[in-house]
């Protein structure tokens, strides 16, 4: 019988927080901008220039760890990674090794296979590093520095995960966790969210574990299932074939789908950590403590907890809805304004979702303000605006965020209410059609719609199709 | 010439009434710089140019009433290895040899605000690593009072400026003695500050837990002015402390009746040359027949202070040092085969011999393996060095000794023998590893003519108890000067 392989995976997940200046000193951390104009003596490594921590970036590590469990370290302190590179302007990195201010902390789970808790050994603080362009044509590399010093937080876990199920749960589950925190927009695509992927097999029952490898470069959640899948097969075909994993860093090639040997431990660096005497210990005060926990937000589990008390609307809608702070921010901003949950809930999980999909945007990304749905829900009720009008409307607004009762007003398309001339029309629409009013008659009850499309037509889209159907019958 | 004899505050005061102008003060001394430096050579930097139109500024702030603070219009000296808008700051490398750094350093600032004038940068062991001013990549500064001799170090063009009048005083910095020393080899004052009352943004570090700014002057009425002017909080550095008794000058006063001064025997044991001994025991009982209490005491871990300092320092240099690579300022070596091999050449090419000493020491003592036989317990040590100072300060206001184990060594003979150089710190290094205040002030010349410095110490925070009991010496002392 072959043998039977588990595989045990650890995370280390680093987070771009979402602080409006760097981590040492008072640079933008925007995204993009033309190189090295985000920039300051200070993170670009001159000689002279001292760090000066941004407590935002304490305050949300604080934040991520809390939500994570973890014990807080009260005393902790910043250590210089010591590693020659031109992204890195010091040569070393400001960093937390010996006193992280997170340690211990746990995230449940849940998966096909049911609930499960990973376990996080630690969440430190650190600056990140510039960009390097290598110029093929020029033959030499430019080095840009707009993300130098940008806070990060390193996750590590437990290596508690089995599955690339597993991986991405967890995943999601931190990436929720930190988005409801405000603490960063966690895009792994834009890099906000990278996740290194330590990864050993062992038999099944086996106590010891597997030589491990560690996978960097994966840059979305499909990236790293794969990478997952594949470096479990190459570790075991490796084992099958006598011959042993070394311990090695791999970079993940998602165009190939395939892995290669970045370093191995023999050549990895002694990064000399040290304490750096530029900056003094966090000391985190019971004060502080409690700020940061009295200001944690509801989560996504009590959000669905409350929305299925309070709100009539369908457990997979909440699910949706919860699936993203903004969305679900969204929902409760306009259910307060216009107390149509579930009317809210039907645009966000109809003709929203519809839209993002259809221009691959994330719901992050939703523009339109709760005021305009709110006001979009009470045209439709008032009969101001019939539904397919609606959702004309409702595709502008997503747009562009545009006030629909204006809007309306302004493309003249609000229902005309006026019976006199709806009869007058549908009057006309029964003596051009003599023929569906035949098949009415005789009992062909589908006709009548052929004639309440003609009446919308003729009244371009602007009638209640309620009230057309009521009249049409009364005439015939 | 006579102008030139004056000091920081008595320059700024003539300057005040109308007697002198800042201009003539900076030509003269730019006059006398180029009458001496070519033999002393403790300015690696000067800009005249820049100089006279800053002066002409300066004068111009003092007419319209703008400046009128103790130090308006007076020319200072600015140690290199702290930073300077559009002036080369080199810290006496070749690494730096193009460095122009686009800010200036907080405590350079402060002086210019006061409305100090920059003359020029100074000589200085490179990277400040150094005794004696030799290890420069701009050669060697020699002592005014000897041209055989050495300066000190690694402050030592500051200090050689000060005493031959090529500057009214100077900016040095301190991180095992690198202030104190040059200023007793060349016969001026000089303080180290208690570490974060002077803001470190701007110096270009050496060994960050243990560097610190401060002056170096003719005597310790200068000493008090330009402290005052330096000792400002500081949110860029998070070292920087605030301080509400930064009104040094206030304890300029003639008094030290009840002070207790507390000799150490560990100081005064075998190594000390007895022409220093006995002038600073001579010092120590002017100070008694003053109305001190004088005692002797027993500090002890005096002989570990050069060991965990060497370890500490060290370690901190080797880190500080990695930002110098030939990537983005500064030397880099002309021809190199990728990466690695640019960064290698760069460095082998761009570091004198003791800065790469001292950084494969550092490497070393932090290296994987290492690092809690060698750095954690430096810090050990480090921490009870400071409790042994403590226990010190709960009985005495002041510690009283030698700056130095001997007078200024003869050029050449220091670099032959580096672990004999380490050794001749060890009166100055547990100030700065205990974070402390020191002062050197003259108190004698040997019988070759070279000055002998005396060392008060205090407690953190009591500089205002160093410059009472120095000035109060000085007093007693009388003048103290080289003859032109």
């Amino acid at each position: 019988m072959a043998k039977q392989y588990e595989t045990v995976i650890g995370l280390e997940v680093h987070v771009e927080l979402a602080t409006k200046t760097k981590i040492f000193c008072g640079c933008s951390t925007a995204f993009g901008g033309a190189p090295n104009t985000h920039t300051c003596p200070v993170c670009t490594g001159m000689p002279g220039t001292l760090p000066v921590l941004n407590k935002q970036v304490v305050n949300y590590a604080l934040a991520v760890g809390l939500a994570t469990n973890c014990e807080i370290t009260q005393y902790c302190k910043f250590d210089r990674k010591n590693y020659f590179y031109p992204d890195n302007p010091q040569n070393y990195q400001i960093s937390q090794l010996y006193l992280p201010i997170c340690r211990n902390g746990h995230v449940e789970i849940e998966t096909s296979e049911g609930k499960k808790s990973v376990g996080i050994h630690e969440i430190h603080m650190e600056e990140d590093a510039g960009k390097l362009i290598h110029d093929e044509w020029e033959d030499c590399s430019l080095v840009d520095y707009n993300r130098s010093g940008v806070p990060l937080i390193e996750i590590v876990s437990e290596p508690d995960m089995r599955s690339a199920e597993e991986v991405i749960a967890y995943l999601e589950k931190l990436r929720m966790t930190i988005q409801y925190l405000g603490a960063s927009d966690c895009k792994l695509n834009e890099g906000s969210m990278r996740a290194d992927v330590n990864l050993s097999v062992r038999e099944v029952g086996a106590e010891q574990f597997g030589t491990r490898t560690e996978m960097k470069n994966l840059n979305s959640f499909r990236a790293i299932t794969h990478a997952i899948e594949n470096e479990r097969e190459r570790q075991i075909d490796l084992l099958e074939s006598g011959q042993q994993v070394i311990q090695e860093t791999r970079r993940w090639d998602d165009n190939k789908e395939y892995s290669y040997a970045m370093r191995s431990k023999e050549d990895a660096q002694d990064y000399r950590y040290f304490p750096d005497p530029d900056l003094v210990p966090v000391y985190i005060s019971d004060e502080w403590l409690s700020e940061i926990k009295n200001s944690q937000p509801e989560f996504r589990e009590e959000k669905m907890v409350r929305y299925k008390k309070e709100f009539d609307i369908p457990e997979y809608d909440i699910g949706i809805i919860t699936d993203s702070k903004h969305m679900a921010d969204l929902f409760e901003e306009t259910v307060a304004i216009c107390h149509e949950p579930k009317k809210v809930s039907n645009w966000l999980m109809g003709e929203t979702l519809r839209l993002l999909k259809e221009k691959s945007m994330d719901a992050e990304e939703i523009r339109f303000s709760p005021e305009n749905l709110a006001k979009l829900i009470v045209l439709v009720d008032s009969k101001a605006i019939n539904s397919s009008v609606a959702k004309e409307v409702f595709e502008v607004m997503f747009e562009e965020d545009i006030n629909p009762e204006q809007y309306v007003e302004e493309k003249g398309l609000k229902t005309v209410n006026d019976e006199g001339a709806l009869r007058k029309t549908i009057e006309e629409v029964i003596a051009a059609n003599p023929q569906s009013v035949e098949d009415y008659r005789n009992g062909k009850e589908k006709a009548i719609g052929f004639l309440v499309g003609q009446t919308m037509k003729a009244m371009k889209g602007k009638a209640d199709p309620g009230m057309v159907n009521q009249i049409l019958k009364e005439l015939l | 010439m006579e102008l030139l004899k004056y000091s920081a505050v008595e320059l700024a005061a003539a300057i005040k009434e109308g007697k002198a102008t800042a201009v003539e003060a900076m030509e003269a001394t730019l006059s006398r710089i180029e009458e001496k430096d070519g033999e002393i050579n403790a300015y690696v930097t000067i800009d005249r140019d820049a100089a006279l139109a800053a002066a002409k500024e300066a004068q111009q702030k003092i007419d319209a009433g703008v400046l009128t603070g103790p130090l308006a219009g007076v020319p200072v000296a600015i140690k290199d290895n702290l930073c300077t808008e559009g002036m080369l700051t080199t810290c006496a490398s070749k690494i730096l040899e193009n460095f122009v750094p686009t800010f200036s350093a907080e405590a350079v600032i402060n002086l210019e605000k006061a409305g100090a004038v920059v003359i020029g940068k100074t000589n200085m062991d490179e990277f400040a690593m150094g005794s004696t001013t030799e290890t420069s990549a701009y050669g060697e500064t020699k002592n005014p009072w000897n041209l055989k001799h050495v300066p000190g170090g690694s402050s030592g063009g500051s200090a050689a400026a000060v005493a031959s009048n090529e500057c009214f005083f100077a900016l040095g910095s301190d991180t095992g003695g690198s202030i104190r020393q040059p200023a007793s080899f060349c016969g001026v004052v000089g303080l180290k500050p208690t570490y974060g009352t002077v803001s470190r943004y701007g110096l270009i570090a050496y060994g960050s837990s243990l560097d610190q700014i401060g002056p170096l002057t003719k005597n310790v009425t200068d000493c008090a002015t330009v402290l005052e002017v330096l000792a400002t909080h500081d949110t860029k550095d998070s070292t920087s402390v605030k301080r509400e008794d930064t009104d040094f000058s206030s304890a300029l006063v003639e008094d030290v009746s009840g002070m207790k001064i507390g000799i150490p025997r560990d100081y005064f044991g075998e190594g000390l040359d007895a022409e220093v001994k006995e002038a600073v025991l001579a010092a120590a009982k002017a100070l008694e027949e003053k109305g001190a209490v004088v005692e002797e005491f027993d500090l002890s871990l005096v002989e570990y202070a050069i060991p965990t300092y060497y370890t500490i320092a060290a370690a901190e240099a080797s880190s500080n040092l990695e930002r110098f690579d030939g990537v983005k300022y500064g030397y880099r070596t002309s021809e190199f085969d990728g990466l690695h091999n640019m960064y290698k050449k760069t460095r082998s090419e761009g570091f004198g011999a003791e800065v790469k000493r001292r950084i494969m020491l550092g490497a070393f003592v932090l290296s994987s393996g290492y690092y809690d036989a060698y750095y954690l317990k430096a810090l050990k040590v480090k921490a009870m060095i400071k409790k042994a100072f403590d226990d010190a300060f709960a009985k005495y206001d002041i510690i009283l000794g030698p700056v130095a184990p001997t007078t200024a060594p003869k050029l050449g003979e220091s670099l032959s023998d580096p672990l004999k150089m380490y050794l001749g710190d060890i009166y100055t290094i547990s100030v700065n590893l205990a974070g402390l205040p020191g002062i050197s002030v003259p108190c004698g010349k040997d019988s070759k003519g070279l000055p002998i410095g005396l060392q008060l110490i205090a407690d953190s925070f009591q500089e205002k108890k160093l410059i009472q009991t120095a000035y109060t010496y000085e007093r007693l002392r009388g003048a103290f000067g080289m003859e032109d």
